[in-house]
């Protein structure tokens, strides 16, 4: 005989305002098996769970209905509140009166109408529940951080503080990702290497930090506290453990026209490189698609001067296999192509750079040894203009929808650097408007404006047109001064939009996490859970999860460390006992099941069954690893037999809970 | 072909490839004919035949047949060899233990046709350059072919065999049928006409059950309908309208597998054509998520099992149902 309490939270007038609270403990308390049915102001507070545990230990209930808000907020402070009082978690129900009743209803009638029928709902599930119990997990202590710039070395270097062995898994030959590249940072000016270096150095050398550069993560399985990540290290055609890092190699190297992509393309390397002076690991790397030994058999110069023997042409993939506690998403970010934007001639003309472009030519260690020079004529320029936007807050095709966030103040930032080192140039900025939320970022712009007289211009440039004299044509409005203007500039520095790496998608699927619709990674909430993702144990840290400065990068880099240090601390972790659970005698094994799962939580097993006829029959049927599955139930509505069923989300349960909405 | 077909299972069974053969044979009447297992040569000589009238699909039937010992050799049309794969692919044939010799299709005829026409009495009937010579208990008539032709004939989606071991005759091509016409009409009446000949049709079902069980996408061990604790067995009947419950969940359940083999409508009694609704959700699969036939082959992801960024959101498929 079920016994159930119902419980309706007024939620102060969020809930009361709109729903007739009395009406709907009323109505609910004469549904069958509802033996204690009552309202209160705040169901949450001390005194409201004490009403719940009071009735249930007195009115002996078998169940419980919570009417208040999304089982988000405080399903688990009910399951506690009745795990105390000695019932099953999983014999609470709650009805949402709230998000999806009182707060879009204006009509009381209407509002309070609804809110009986979601009561009634969850009465028809909680009778059918089943005491469920939760198993535990063992936790493998070690992480996986998949990216190396200063988010994945922030979070590593953390996670091995507290104790942790770590993998750092970057795709380039080096770690240091996209801040090795700038030169100076914002809002205090000091040398990105200098603070960047460091931190590389530190992680390199830390016992407990691995790095796998020039590697890739090639499979995902398992789940939280136990995955098992296949990581594919790409053949570099030189021995990691013989490479001193001398340099010899890349000096003699005969093939000397390879486009520096550190540099932007903006000069030259040899085929066989090592990124940049203070690269982590200081190990060669061998680009196939350049080097003539790898091409046609026929060089080996590199061979021949390298003494320490490091240099491997027959070097092959590797694939390692390791287990892993926590995975932290570090993929970062990169400047999107310019290809459409044509109106800003950068395919055109090589003076029209984009901002990265110009961190490189301004560095000490780029093309021009930090003198500000025209790619195309290496002369001094005089007049520059900066174009802000260039494919961020875009409604178009072309760019991106959203604000890009760090080119406000990096502009900023440059202008006021060639102002300082070169006061003969002038510098106009072109902006939307000019964002400087962050600690000293505002002041930092004002300089910019006030002191160094950098010629801010609300407008958009309309037209940049390379002239036949070398200099440039812009063409841009002032908006505030409703004029058209045409500035002869020398060079034209865009901002352009960052996107996620393109890495991450295909790695998104690996991970079954999930990606907003510009492919930054999703966090499980946007306030209260920023560096976790939906999925248990994949944590996110940096620009992969939004736009950020550096920061908010390392802030969130060590953010994410700490909910890894916080998983990999426990021996075991709780598993949802809520997961799905097939039906050997119903189960078809027709993998229809195993196809949607995200998870990779069904298997097919051969079973032996015994038929009325006494025969034994080999049937195939799926079965599932409880501590995999998640609980989506992707699987119960794909398998055609009903066979699937999902423990605390029952097929019968949710047809009893259509059955009493339709009554 | 009858012949040669004979001859090869015969020499199949003598060598020991084969252990079974599975092909139709004749019942009471000459038309009348049903799937049936063969284990002997004799047998074979005095039952196995295939003739006009040999369209029932015997894919279903490898299900359990492939739960027994040994080999069964299995003579299946262009349409059956859908049905197989699917099966395959499904899990529900052991592909090993079959070996499939395709033979060439319908053609086939669907005797209420011929009843139709007033011809009762039927002794035989043999097609003679596309006229048909039916003898009767009252003499002899004729009428042409094409009038006497089953509906999933008429609307022939491919005469190529997608799986075989080895083929009787030709191998044919996938055709441009125009088996979505009749979908096509329906989807341009209005709501309430369309409802209206639902309603004509369904009312019609005596739930005999003969669609679910000729079926080859049902196959389940415990049909949702037989399964007490689905909840949906009491469902339909609970409902003023049963026959609709039911053959809507029966189309939803079979969607994305049906191959359009045309069983349904070929077995039912009242002469519902229930493969519209099958043939709807087809259509429906191919303008949604691209052109896709179940059944193709054995290694493909059904749209409806996959997920894909180009999906259309659930919004599009929810206009389309708004009138």
């Amino acid at each position: 005989m079920q016994r159930i309490g119902v419980f309706v939270c007024h939620c102060g007038t969020n809930i009361a305002a709109t729903v007739d609270v009395k009406a709907v403990a009323e109505a609910l308390g004469h549904e069958a098996g509802v033996v204690i049915a009552q309202d209160y102001q705040y169901m949450c507070s001390e005194s409201g769970q004490e009403l719940v545990k009071s009735a249930i230990r007195e009115q002996k209930l078998t169940g419980v209905v919570i009417c208040s808000c999304s089982p988000r907020m405080h399903e688990n402070t009910f399951r506690k509140a009745a795990a105390s009082a000695g019932l099953n978690p999983y014999l609470v129900e709650v009805a949402n009166i709230r998000e999806q009743c009182s707060w879009i209803h204006k009509d009381i009638a209407t509002a309070t109408e609804k809110a009986i029928i979601l009561g009634k709902a969850a009465v028809a599930k909680v009778a059918l529940n089943t005491p469920l119990t939760s198993m535990e997990s063992p936790v493998v202590k070690r992480a996986l951080v998949i990216g190396g710039g200063i988010a994945g070395i922030q979070t590593a270097l953390d996670i091995a503080e507290a104790g942790f062995d770590v993998d750092i898994v970057e795709k380039n030959p080096t770690i240091g990702g996209k801040m090795a590249q700038i030169d100076k940072t914002f809002p205090t000016l000091d040398c990105a290497a200098c603070i960047l270096t460091p931190k590389m150095v530190e992680a390199s050398q830390n016992e407990r930090i691995t790095i796998h550069s020039f590697s890739e993560v090639e499979d995902v399985k398992g789940f939280v506290g136990n995955f098992t990540v296949k990581i594919k290290k790409k053949a570099r055609f030189v021995d990691e453990t013989k490479c001193t890092g001398c340099g010899l190699c890349t000096e003699k190297c005969p093939m000397k026209k390879v486009p520096n992509e550190f540099n932007m393309g903006l000069d030259n390397r040899s085929a066989i490189y090592i990124p940049f002076a203070q690269a982590v690991p200081k190990v060669a790397t061998i680009d196939p698609n350049y080097c003539m030994m790898l091409k046609t058999g026929k060089c080996g110069v590199c061979s021949k001067v390298c003494s320490a023997g490091a240099i491997d042409y027959k070097q092959q993939d590797t694939i390692i296999e390791q287990q892993y506690g926590a995975i932290v998403v570090a993929t970062g970010f990169n400047p999107i192509k310019l290809d459409k934007y044509d109106e800003f001639a950068y395919n055109q003309c090589p003076d029209v750079v984009t901002s990265l472009e110009l961190e490189r030519l301004m560095n000490a260690a780029g093309p021009n040894g930090g003198t500000l020079l025209r790619p195309s004529d290496k002369t001094h320029p005089h007049t520059i203009v900066f174009v802000q936007c260039v494919g961020s807050r875009c409604d178009d095709e072309k760019g991106k929808p959203y604000c890009s966030k760090i080119c406000c103040m990096y502009t900023a930032k440059h202008a006021m650097l060639i102002r300082e080192k070169y006061p003969d140039t002038e510098v106009y900025v072109f902006y939307i408007d000019v964002r400087t939320p962050g600690k000293n970022f505002d002041e930092f712009y004002r300089r910019a404006v006030e002191q160094y007289n950098v010629h801010y211009i609300k407008g958009m440039v309309g037209k940049v047109t390379p002239k036949s004299d070398g200099k440039i044509d812009v063409q841009a409005s002032d908006l505030l001064a409703n004029e058209q203007l045409h500035i002869n500039a020398d060079m034209v520095v865009l901002a352009a939009a960052i996107e996620p790496d393109k890495t991450a998608r295909p790695l998104a699927t690996m991970l079954t996490t999930q990606m907003d619709t510009n492919d930054f990674f999703t966090e499980a909430h946007p306030k209260l859970r920023p560096v976790e993702s939906a999925t248990a144990g994949i944590f996110l840290s940096g620009a992969c999860q939004g736009p950020k400065d550096i920061p908010e990068t390392v802030a969130q880099g060590s953010a994410a460390a700490a909910k890894a240090i916080g998983l990999l601390c426990k021996n075991s972790i709780t598993c949802n006992p809520c997961t799905a659970h097939s039906d050997e005698l119903m189960c078809n094994g027709c993998s229809s099941c195993e196809k949607v799962c995200p998870y990779g939580a069904i298997t097919y097993i051969d079973k032996e069954f015994r038929m009325p006829d006494r025969t034994t029959k080999i049937r195939r049927v799926a079965s599932v690893n409880p501590a995999v599955c998640q609980g989506c139930g992707a699987c119960t509505v794909a398998c055609p037999s009903g066979a699937m069923d999902l423990s605390g989300f029952s097929n019968s349960q949710i047809m009893a809970e259509v059955d009493a909405i339709c009554k | 072909m009858q012949e040669a077909m004979i001859k090869r299972a015969k020499e199949l069974l003598a060598d020991g490839s084969v252990d079974r053969v599975i092909g139709w044979k004749r019942g009471e009447f000459a038309y009348d004919i049903t799937p049936a297992v063969f284990t002997t040569a004799e047998e074979l000589d005095r039952d196995f035949v295939c003739d006009d009238f040999t369209a029932a699909n015997v894919s279903k039937y490898l299900v359990k047949e492939t739960q027994k010992e040994g080999k069964i050799l299995a003579f299946l049309k262009p349409c059956d060899t859908y049905s197989f794969n699917q099966l395959v692919k499904e899990h529900r044939i052991d592909r090993e233990k079959v070996y499939v010799i395709g033979i060439e299709g319908g053609p086939k005829l669907d005797i209420e046709k011929i009843k139709a026409k007033g011809i009762t009495g039927i002794l035989s009937v043999k097609n003679e350059d596309y006229t048909l010579k039916i003898e009767t208990i009252y003499g002899t008539q004729t009428m042409p072919f094409y009038e006497a032709i089953l509906g999933k004939c008429a609307s022939c989606k491919s005469k190529k065999h997608v799986v075989f071991d080895e083929l009787i005759g030709e191998d044919g091509d996938v055709l441009d049928s125009n088996r979505f016409e009749m979908v096509e009409k329906l989807e341009n009446m209005t709501a309430q006409e369309r409802f209206d000949f639902w309603r004509d049709q369904l009312s019609k079902c005596i739930r005999c059950n003969a669609c679910r069980n000729v079926c080859p996408a049902c196959t389940c061990e415990n049909c949702v309908f037989d399964n007490p604790k689905s909840g949906i067995d009491n469902k339909a009947p609970a409902d003023s309208f049963e026959e609709n419950m039911f053959h809507i969940i029966r189309a939803f359940h079979v969607a994305g597998r049906c191959t359009d083999c045309g069983e349904c409508s070929r077995v039912c009694p009242q002469h519902i054509p229930l493969h519209l609704l099958n043939r709807k959700f087809i259509k429906d699969i191919n303008e949604l998520y691209g052109e896709y036939q179940a059944g193709a082959d054995t290694t493909s992801r059904a749209p409806l099992n996959t997920y894909d960024k180009n999906d259309c959101e659930p919004s599009v498929v929810h206009e389309r149902g708004v009138e």
